[in-house]
């Protein structure tokens, strides 16, 4: 009964006020909350215009051809042109499927994909109109669970489209969708959790402040490494994109789709890109502050006001580029690795890294004994025990895989004598490759041959 | 205590919620009673969002509609492309045993809840100023209700491996290999080479074409029970028709 009673103390242990956001709203009227979703809308739609060109230009260029480069100046007017074609093309909808639902699954992806953005805090304080305003629509205490909550009923929007079309390869690209899409997200919430241990809050103004000193992506790089290919997954996208595999299953969960209702998949899916690389920016690169170097100019000019748009766009660009990168050098994955490769490999090694970002932070806090002072600066014993620990561990699992390696390899390639004889089991036998074939004695016991075979083969 | 902005919410939503609950039940088809039921567990949880639990609300989204409506919908996506309901009562009178059971079940749950007092309500806004809504839950999931919420857990792992325990049929004897199966056909006396494929012609074979007996009348047996059901099965009079024809322009030909 003890622990109970001493339980409340535990919790108490946490720093308060952390939980609730730090983007001030307070001089922030209805009407410019307004403006500021429109202009997250607007942001949102001319980089889906500008990021569908680049994937084709960098692509053209990483297979050696131009990619589109007639509409506009470099081809830019490309994406207006086939926005233009496919609301102007035929509405079709087979006679099998259901109409309601096919007609509300491609709503349902193409308004999901712009509530994430909602939280991203895409520059700190602006004024705007004559207020000071963070540069966010909105921030709660839980906004990053958030963006997951609103990813998981975007899903929907594939698997109903993949029910509702009516036919085989579809109804496979939906189910495929949901499985991968809800096992992925298992990983990426857990990878994420490291990051709330460090930031001690879910809400995603006080996640970028907590990073003013540090980047995320250093203390907690395995959540990275983790959330930079569950994020591949979860958007579908190569080498990920198994729910519309062409060779197998000629376009998914969309196969049916044409003209409109396709294009806000399209959308969709591009928007979703920039939601999953803005959360990877917001939670491991520092948001919308300036890097490092161009951070201590001036005293942090760089890091006031716009600024943080340029900073923002730039990190979010990056990731872009890496997806696009992804696709242009990756070949599609086969459907059972992947899921065995989240489910036996990501989620456990995730779930035992929270574990050790726990005891580490429980460390930080002096919850789990002292600290030591090792050159000038002081590390709590839990940490480095653990530290210890892993390094053994890695230590002696390097060593037993590197002894099954050799053993392994004695086994494939047995050593083989430089010379041989060739009728040594009585039978003769070629040299293997290497190897010297030594004379044949008259006294080798080879060709006197045993009389039994002899009977045996003249009979 | 609402305010003017909640009151809008809740009656445009409210329905909206009713709606849904009461499109689970009377559905037609499960994907769309699924479908209901996501509705009305979204519109909880932005109900929640509005009472300032924010946590409870977008957890209430995460795991309901996100993840256990999507299994429920994985489910109902599968199945029911060939079941047909059965409007045949295996039980006799049950459904007059269910009538009375619900009726009996609603007027105590009913009786109860009617007893219920509401103290003044105190709203979330304080904690949540001063504690924070996530921590504020974590005090008393990991503080004053630890030892419920353990055991909660607990018993929920116990029902999930009970369910894979008790899905998941070992086979008891060796399965009926090929030779086996062909002596069964032989007592049996029935499809005694295997049941026919599907439809074989000069210039198509598919299997979602039956394959023809020797009368000429298409085979029901030839082709998959899925397809049947889905109505997706062609008829072979397009390839017969065709040979015919080819038949036809042959013995014209050596007539000529």
């Amino acid at each position: 009964m003890s622990t109970i009673a001493a339980l409340p103390g535990l919790v108490s242990l946490v720093a308060e006020g952390t939980d609730n956001p730090r983007a001030d709203f307070s001089d922030t009227p209805l009407w410019l909350s307004l403006v500021k979703a429109l202009i997250i809308f607007v942001y949102l739609l001319v980089s889906t215009l500008l990021v569908i060109w680049f994937e084709r230009r960098v692509i053209g260029r990483m297979q050696q051809r131009p990619g589109p480069n007639r509409n506009g100046p470099f081809g830019l007017l490309q994406t207006l042109a086939d926005g233009m074609k496919s609301m102007l093309k035929e509405d079709v909808r087979p006679k099998a499927a259901d109409a309601f639902v096919f007609t509300l699954a491609p709503l349902i992806t193409a308004t999901m994909c712009f509530v994430s953005f909602s939280i991203m805090p895409l520059a700190g304080e602006v004024s705007m109109f004559g207020h000071t305003t963070p540069f966010q629509l909105t921030d709660t205490p839980i906004a990053v669970l958030l963006v997951l909550a609103v990813a998981g009923v975007g899903i929907y929007g594939v698997v109903l489209a993949g029910w509702s079309s009516g036919s085989p390869y579809p109804l496979m690209g939906g189910l495929r969708a949901s499985a991968q899409m809800i096992s992925y997200e298992i990983a990426m919430g857990l990878s994420l959790v490291a990051v709330f241990l460090y930031a001690g809050s879910m809400s995603t103004s006080q996640i970028v402040s907590a990073q003013s000193g540090l980047w995320f992506v250093v203390p907690a790089f395995f959540s990275f490494f983790v959330y930079v290919i569950t994020m591949v997954g979860e958007t579908n996208r190569l080498p990920f994109d198994l729910a519309e595999g062409e060779g197998e299953l000629t376009g998914g969960f969309h196969t049916e789709y044409g003209s409109m209702r396709f294009a806000m998949f399209f959308l969709g899916e591009y928007i979703n890109m920039f939601t999953v690389a803005a959360l990877a920016t917001t939670m491991f690169l520092g948001g919308w502050q300036a890097p490092p170097g161009i951070a201590a100019i001036n005293d942090g000019m760089f890091n006031e006001g716009w600024w943080g748009l340029l900073w923002f766009t730039a990190k979010l660009w990056m990731f872009m580029f890496v997806f696009v990168w992804l696709r242009g050098s990756l070949p599609r994955v086969r459907y059972d690795q992947f899921m065995r490769f989240g489910w036996k490999f990501l989620i456990p090694a995730t779930l035992a890294w929270v574990v050790l970002v726990a005891f580490f932070r429980a460390g930080q806090n002096g919850w789990l004994g002292g600290t030591v002072d090792v050159a000038g600066r002081s590390f709590p014993v839990v940490s480095l025990a653990l530290v210890g620990i892993i390094a053994a561990l890695a230590l002696a699992g390097g060593w037993m895989w590197d002894a099954r390696v050799e053993r392994r390899e004695a086994r494939l390639h047995p050593h083989v004598p430089d010379e041989i004889d060739p009728y040594a089991g009585g039978h003769p036998v070629p040299p293997m490759p290497g190897q010297r074939l030594r004379e044949p004695s008259l006294t080798a016991p080879a060709l006197t041959s045993r009389p039994d075979t002899e009977e045996a083969t003249r009979g | 205590m609402t305010g003017t902005g909640e009151q809008v919410m809740f009656w445009i939503l409210g329905p909206l919620a009713v709606v849904g609950s009461l499109g689970l039940v009377f559905a037609k088809k499960a994907v769309h009673a699924a479908l209901g039921m996501a509705m009305t567990m979204i519109i909880l949880g932005v109900f929640y969002l509005a009472q300032e639990a924010d946590f409870l609300g977008v957890i209430q989204i995460f795991v309901y509609t996100g993840a256990v409506m999507m299994l429920f919908l994985f489910v109902v996506m599968l199945v029911g492309v060939d079941s047909s309901d059965s409007l045949v009562e295996t039980l006799t009178g049950q459904r007059w045993a269910t009538a009375v059971l619900a009726i009996g079940l609603g007027g105590i749950l009913g009786a109860q809840v009617g007893k219920a007092t509401v103290g003044q309500s105190v709203g979330l806004a304080a904690v949540n100023a001063q504690t924070g809504n996530v921590s504020g839950v974590a005090q008393l999931i990991f503080g004053r209700y630890v030892w419920v919420f353990e055991a909660t857990s607990a018993l929920l792992i116990t029902a999930a491996l009970g369910a894979m325990v008790l899905a998941h049929r070992e086979r008891l004897g060796r399965g009926p290999d090929q030779k086996e199966w062909s002596k069964r056909r032989f007592q049996e006396g029935k499809h005694l080479a295997g049941l026919p494929a599907p439809g074989v012609y000069a210039r198509h074979n598919a299997v979602d074409t039956p394959a023809l007996l020797p009368d000429g009348t298409p085979s029901e047996l030839s082709v998959s029970r899925v397809l049947t059901a889905r109505d997706q099965n062609l008829s072979p009079s397009t390839y017969t028709d065709g040979e015919r024809e080819i038949e036809r322009d042959v013995r014209e030909g050596s007539e000529r």
